[in-house]
């Protein structure tokens, strides 16, 4: 299981692009963060979420 | 018409925030990327509370649709925003140090500006800069905390404006969904909340109460 803000998820043994895919994440919106370290935008095609870890997905909405 | 000195102006912050503290304050350097609405107001709570230093980046110019909330005034319209809120923040703080950048922030561009800042006040109107900017801080140093903003429009609850500590330098203020859009448009008194909740939690970080 990966807890993904918070919720557990199925999600362990894909790739954090196949996951946010899959949840339809605009990736140009978001920031996700992988046990406390944000992951960059190259890195997540070679990312792999595994058991334990904890995704935070902050997805940014217009306004400022 | 006479001034207080800067001497007069420390002391009156130290009385009320104490000396340990506003000693941080006072040597602290933030940057504030985005002069709209947020950006404009936390830089007015930063400079009234004594940060020592602002960097302000923009590219825009006052506009007419700018008054009913951003820290301009009506005879400042067609100015830069960088310069009229320099003008503005000298009137209020004649002692503060600002550094201007009149330029549209792109990840190519943007650690130039943040360079010399160990907190960076994300304040964007647009979702995608805000998530390229979070990239830049958070992946690019160690050492420099983010405070975002994100769902802070329309007439909703101010008890809906919360900050949340994502990570160890990643703080995000406003109520998450909140969006621009059509018949939701950005409303001061909100966007003051939210502009409040980053600007105290920069000088929470400054004086080292980097809980929430």
């Amino acid at each position: 299981m990966v807890k993904v803000n918070g919720k557990p998820e199925d999600a362990a043994g894909r790739t954090l692009a196949q996951y946010l895919k899959e949840k339809s994440f605009d990736f140009k919106r978001i920031a996700a963060e992988l046990n406390g370290d944000i992951v960059p935008k190259a890195q997540y095609d070679t990312t792999v979420l595994r058991d334990g870890d904890e995704l935070e997905v902050v997805s940014f909405v217009g306004g400022g | 018409m006479s001034i207080p000195t800067r001497e007069q102006m420390l002391a009156a912050a130290v009385s009320r925030h104490g000396e340990a503290n506003q000693r941080a304050i006072s040597s602290a350097s933030v940057a504030i990327c985005g002069l709209g609405g947020i950006g404009s107001n936390v830089a007015v709570a930063l400079a009234r509370a004594g940060v020592g230093r602002l960097v302000l980046a923009d590219f825009d110019r006052v506009d007419v649709t700018n008054l009913q909330r951003q820290q301009y005034k009506a005879t400042q319209t067609g100015m830069l925003k960088t310069q009229a809120l320099k003008e503005n923040l000298l009137e209020i703080a004649p002692y503060i140090q600002i550094v201007t950048y009149n330029i549209r922030l792109t990840d190519d561009n943007v650690r130039t500006v943040i360079a010399d800042s160990q907190i960076v006040c994300e304040a964007f109107d647009d979702a995608q800069c805000k998530a390229m900017l979070a990239e830049a801080v958070l992946a690019g140093y160690t050492d420099k905390y983010l405070v975002a903003c994100s769902g802070m429009a329309g007439f909703g609850s101010p008890n809906a404006i919360k900050t949340r500590r994502i990570s160890g330098r990643f703080y995000l203020c406003g109520d998450g969904i909140s969006e621009v859009g059509e018949g939701l448009g950005l409303v001061s008194s909100r966007v003051m909340l939210c502009a409040a909740h980053q600007a105290h939690t920069i000088l929470r970080i400054i004086t080292g109460q980097t809980d929430v």
